[in-house]
């Protein structure tokens, strides 16, 4: 019976499980754990301080999920991999022999080295439950609250905490929010919005150095603040790969496949570095989504079916203070910019070679996955109603074969 | 004095509790009655356009709705009734003449409803449907008149072409073009699950619709539309139109802006141009005339089909009859003064013609008393509306009747009689593409099938009250029959005896 | 697995399925009740192209993004229907994202929600279907 090996017990972990399962059902499964939880899904976290979910419903998957999966999971912390023996090294002094191993690490806070940053007493950063719990305990009505990083996680946490502390001043280098996900246009309606809600924005700005309770910005000036949030960027965990000696970029290298450049050992989350079909070339992305069908692909590979990700595109869908936002795809510099905009939302198409390179919804939101399937799938905008394209989403882009395909039939 | 205001003959009644305002009666409505204010909030009434189809009162899904006929009248007059002066108004802004739809809905007799049927009680006792076989089956042609052998003395068994059916029932003549393509889709397919026939009426037979030619009846009339070699070879008979009950002695018009399309080619008329029927068949004044035609249509289907000849009930029907029935014709269709149609002027419909009761009994009695009855089998129609009129048309005489309206009913009309209008929302006497798909076939000849299997039960429990297991034992069996509230010259025409005698 | 599968050639655009279902889904016994003066929040919807119209509900795909997607782990497959804990779901509208058909939305609750079928609701069957005047919609094994 196969040995297989998960480091790691996040989303892309519990996609490796069920990719395994589907296609073994008899194979001794080992999940390693460095969080004390069960798989949970880190992206609540600011959901949880808003009081939109709780401890036990941010479990990932149901309570009996180890168990109905016949997964063995180990709370420990993986040291090294014994490439040539086949072992993983745990924390605790033992050794787990596997024949398929998979990488699901994730990525942790990157902390810059700044002055003075060891004397700020409530300093935290924003990606674990743990994590999320010490800042809670922080939290006070009257709390001035400065959050380094105005990208998805900064933002998330601002907007979960917002209605438990006094004031949330937040920073960046860049010069505009989400920089990651919006265009200029695009960040300013969301920034306004954020703003509306009590946000205080420093762009184009950040720390250099603190002082206890104060920090010192780029621009010189300072800013006074009882509790610090770091969320300058995250960084791939691959420690533990670089070390067995396999290829790793910005993330763990992986193919179409999630195999690693060492045969039998796969790679799949925020710590690998897979295809992403809007750039054609490889590149993290970090998204629960594409996490866990990496997972997935991974665990069936493992367990000697076949599974290819060639779709994988960036894509996020975030809200802030009831605005929803949806992105997805690639913003080239020549495309062909369709937009529409009206007070406090604005929806920017980006075409390019008759394609939907990618698209900015902030405010309606209704029916975008039509766009999203258009970008994944590559779709000649030639084939479909283009004015249409134009005004909203929805199946009616599509001529009455295509939807009948779609609508008529099994899926 | 400019255009007379004339008060909508109806009004909406709206149940402002019950209406959700989902506006389903706005989508619904071809006529463009209700529509939403956003700034009342509230969904209005334009009640000048409501015709009373009842599409909004059936699709509304908390019944908030519903039509009634206006209390605003002219004041009372037994002579000059409120109908009789809004239609002085209705020409008098127009100049032109009244245009209705469907049959005649004046308070003349119908005499279906003066007539009872008998049953058996002690002797002869009643039949049981549920348990013993029951025999509908009727089969439509000349008959022979005797027992004919070879010169070796075998049975000659050959007879003339036969329309075979399952209960003797039709449904009659509408043309594609006055009612849509899914109406005829539903008739068709209907008759074929139930083993009877549908007729194409003038507008020739649509390329799809050769599958149900074993059940199809074509018609040739005096607009010859649609009539060709494979159209008459397709068919199980071939009808020649000679009148109509709704408006007997005058001819078809359909307007040039409905013969687009398909209608077009099927018809086989350019398209935009007029397709005006004239009142006579212009090769047709006499019987021998008629003869030549039954035979060029013998002549050109090989004398494999049935021949049917339709006409009007008219005055003298019964020598009319006679004619026909010594033309060549195997089968004549009568069809009453309340037939319906897709169009008439108002004064034809509602004046010319006489009921089809009268002129079922009297035709069947000439024929008998001419000895030729076995010569032709005898179809009518105008006004069959259940089972029971079925089981009396045939006690009267009748081989078959044809049903138009029913059948209508069963696919969604509710008679509101604005057929003429083109914009039927029950997707039947439409050609508009929107209003068209409102009648799916799936649902349109599964109804009528359920509509016939019904009266087919009811036809057989009828026929096994009178003790009688076999339709074609019932035909002509006025004994059968008694008459209510008649007068002794209605009961002598019909040929049966009052009740209690 | 029974599923819903649209005629587009027969639906009229009345919209009556998106009434039913958002009654279906209501845990009330009266349309009225349910419906009157409120928004309503169905689970199938009505898209019109060139006067053509047509129902959108959930597919219940073999294979669903959806599924895969969602950050909180709340949409599941039970039995091949695609099901959403509105317990679970924060309303990220991921589901929305992703659902190449159009055919999550969020709810009342800001949850998000789309077609179950009927199939926990006192209906028992589909309420876009036993109510479509004509059989646009239909529930059956393709």
């Amino acid at each position: 019976m196969a040995e297989y090996v998960i480091i790691g017990n996040g989303v892309a972990a519990a996609g490796c499980v069920e990719g395994i399962r589907s296609t073994d059902t008899r194979g001794n499964i080992t999940v390693i754990s460095a969080e004390k939880y069960p798989v949970y899904s880190r992206p609540l976290i600011s959901y949880y301080l808003e009081g939109k979910t709780t401890l036990e419903k941010m479990n990932y998957r149901p309570e009996d999920f180890y168990e109905k999966n016949n997964v063995k999971l180990v709370y420990a912390r993986a040291e090294s991999i014994d490439r040539e023996n086949g072992k993983v090294v745990l924390d605790n002094g033992k050794k787990l022999c596997y024949d398929k191993l998979c990488l699901c690490t994730g990525s942790s806070p990157f902390v810059p080295p700044f002055e003075g940053l060891d004397m700020v007493k409530k300093q935290f950063t924003f990606m674990t439950v743990d994590d999320t719990l010490a800042l809670e305990k922080a939290l006070t009505k009257k709390s001035r609250v400065l959050i380094v990083g105005a990208g998805l996680i900064g933002l998330k946490c601002a907007e979960g905490i917002a209605e438990r502390v006094g004031e949330i001043t937040v920073c960046d280098l860049a010069d505009r929010v989400l920089s990651s996900i919006y265009d200029n246009d695009c960040a300013a309606v969301m920034q306004e919005h954020l703003e509306k809600h009590g946000i205080r924005f420093m762009l184009g700005d950040t720390a250099v150095k603190f002082d206890k309770n104060k920090a010192c910005m780029k621009s010189g000036a300072e800013v006074g603040f009882d509790i610090l949030v770091l969320a300058v960027g995250v960084r791939a965990g691959t420690g533990l790969a670089k070390d067995a000696g396999i290829e790793v970029n910005r993330g763990i290298v992986i193919g179409k496949d999630m195999s690693t450049s060492v045969p039998g050992i796969y790679a799949a989350g925020d710590c690998s570095e897979g295809y992403d079909s809007s750039i054609g070339a490889n590149r993290v992305l970090a998204i629960l989504p594409n996490a866990y069908m990496q997972g997935h692909a991974a665990g069936v590979n493992m367990a000697g079916g076949q599974a290819d990700i060639k779709d994988a595109i960036p894509m996020n869908s975030i809200g802030f203070f009831g605005l929803h936002s949806v992105t997805a795809g690639s913003y080239p510099a020549d495309a062909e910019i369709v937009e529409e905009k009206h007070p406090g939302s604005i929806r920017r198409l980006y075409i390019k070679d008759d394609r939907l390179a990618g698209y900015i919804i902030i405010g309606d939101v209704s029916r975008a996955g039509v766009y999203t399937s258009l970008v994944r799938e590559k779709t000649p905008l030639g084939e479909l109603d283009a004015d249409r394209l134009r005004v909203a989403p929805s199946l009616a882009l599509f001529g009455a074969a295509v939807r009948k395909k779609k609508l008529g039939g099994a899926v | 004095m400019r255009n007379e205001f004339i008060y909508p003959e109806f009004e909406v009644v709206r149940n402002e509790n019950r209406c959700i305002q989902c506006r389903v009666c706005e989508r619904q409505c071809a006529n463009e009655v209700h529509r939403f204010d956003p700034e009342l909030g509230l969904m209005l009434s334009d009640e000048t356009k409501c015709v009373n189809c009842q599409r909004c009162v059936s699709l509304c899904p908390t019944h908030a709705l519903k039509i009634v006929k206006s209390d605003c009248r002219l004041r009372e007059n037994a002579n000059w009734s409120d109908e009789t002066i809004k239609e002085i108004y209705k020409q008098a802004n127009s100049g032109g003449v009244l245009l209705s739809s469907m049959g005649n809905p004046k308070p003349l007799p119908v005499y279906w409803d003066r007539i009872l049927i008998n049953a058996s009680q002690v002797t002869n006792p009643p039949i049981d449907p549920l348990r013993e076989p029951m025999e509908t089956r009727v089969f439509l042609g000349k008959k022979p008149d005797k027992v004919r052998r070879d010169a070796q003395g075998n049975l000659i068994t050959e007879t003339a072409p036969q329309l075979e059916l399952s209960m003797p029932v039709m449904f009659s003549a509408m043309s594609y073009g006055s009612i849509s393509y899914n109406a005829h889709a539903s008739l068709a397919r209907a008759a074929t699950e139930l083993g009877i026939c549908y007729n194409t009426g003038e507008g020739g037979l649509h390329e799809d619709f050769y599958v149900y030619g074993p059940n199809t009846v074509v018609q040739v009339a005096s607009g010859r539309f649609g009539v060709h070699k494979n159209y008459l070879e397709a068919a199980a008979a071939v009808e020649i139109k000679m009148g109509q009950g709704a408006k007997p002695g005058i001819g078809g018009h359909l307007p040039g802006t409905k013969i687009v399309g398909d209608i077009s080619r099927t018809r086989m008329i350019p398209e935009g141009s007029d397709a005006i029927s004239p009142a006579p068949h212009h090769d047709i004044y006499s019987i021998e005339d008629l003869r030549q035609l039954v035979y060029s249509l013998k002549e050109a289907t090989e004398y494999k089909k049935p021949i049917i000849v339709k006409v009007a009930a008219v005055h003298n029907i019964a020598a009319i009859a006679s004619g026909i029935a010594r033309s060549g014709a195997d089968i004549i269709a009568i069809d009453g003064f309340r037939g319906g149609t897709g169009a008439a002027p108002t004064r034809i419909r509602d004046n010319v013609g006489i009921p089809i009761e009268l002129a079922l009994a009297s035709v069947d009695q000439r024929l008998r008393d001419e000895g030729i009855r076995n010569n032709i089998s005898l179809v009518v129609g105008g006004s069959v509306r259940s089972a029971a009129d079925v089981v009396k048309a045939v006690a009267l005489g009748a081989d078959a009747v044809y049903v138009a309206t029913a059948a209508l009913l069963a696919l969604g009309c509710h008679l509101c009689r604005t057929c003429h209008s083109g914009k039927c929302n029950w997707g039947i006497a439409t050609q508009r593409p929107d209003l068209v798909k409102r009648l799916n076939p799936d649902i349109g000849s599964q109804r009528l099938v359920n509509l016939m299997d019904a009266w087919r039960h009811e036809i057989k429990e009828l026929m096994g009250g009178m003790g009688i297991n076999s339709i074609e034992s019932l035909r002509g069996n006025r004994l059968m029959l008694r008459g209510v509230g008649l007068t002794d010259k209605e009961l002598e025409i019909l040929g049966i005896s009052h009740a209690g005698e | 697995m029974k599923r819903v599968y649209v005629n587009e050639q027969w639906c009229l655009g009345c919209h009556l399925c998106e009434y039913n279902c958002a009654f279906a889904n209501s845990g009330l016994n009266d349309m009225v009740k349910a419906l009157k003066g409120k928004p309503i929040f169905p689970r199938v919807h009505i898209e019109e192209a060139d006067g053509i119209t047509y129902a959108v509900s959930c597919r219940h795909c073999k294979d669903p993004l959806c599924v895969k997607s969602c950050i909180a782990g709340a949409i599941s497959i039970v039995d091949g229907t695609v099901k959403i804990d509105k317990e679970k779901c924060v309303g990220c509208l991921t589901c929305v994202l992703v659902c190449p058909y159009g055919a999550v939305a969020p709810g009342p609750t800001g949850a998000a929600q789309k077609c179950e079928l009927c199939l926990e609701n006192s209906c028992g069957a589909p309420a876009c279907v036993t109510g479509c005047p004509n059989n646009a919609i239909v529930y059956e094994e393709r």
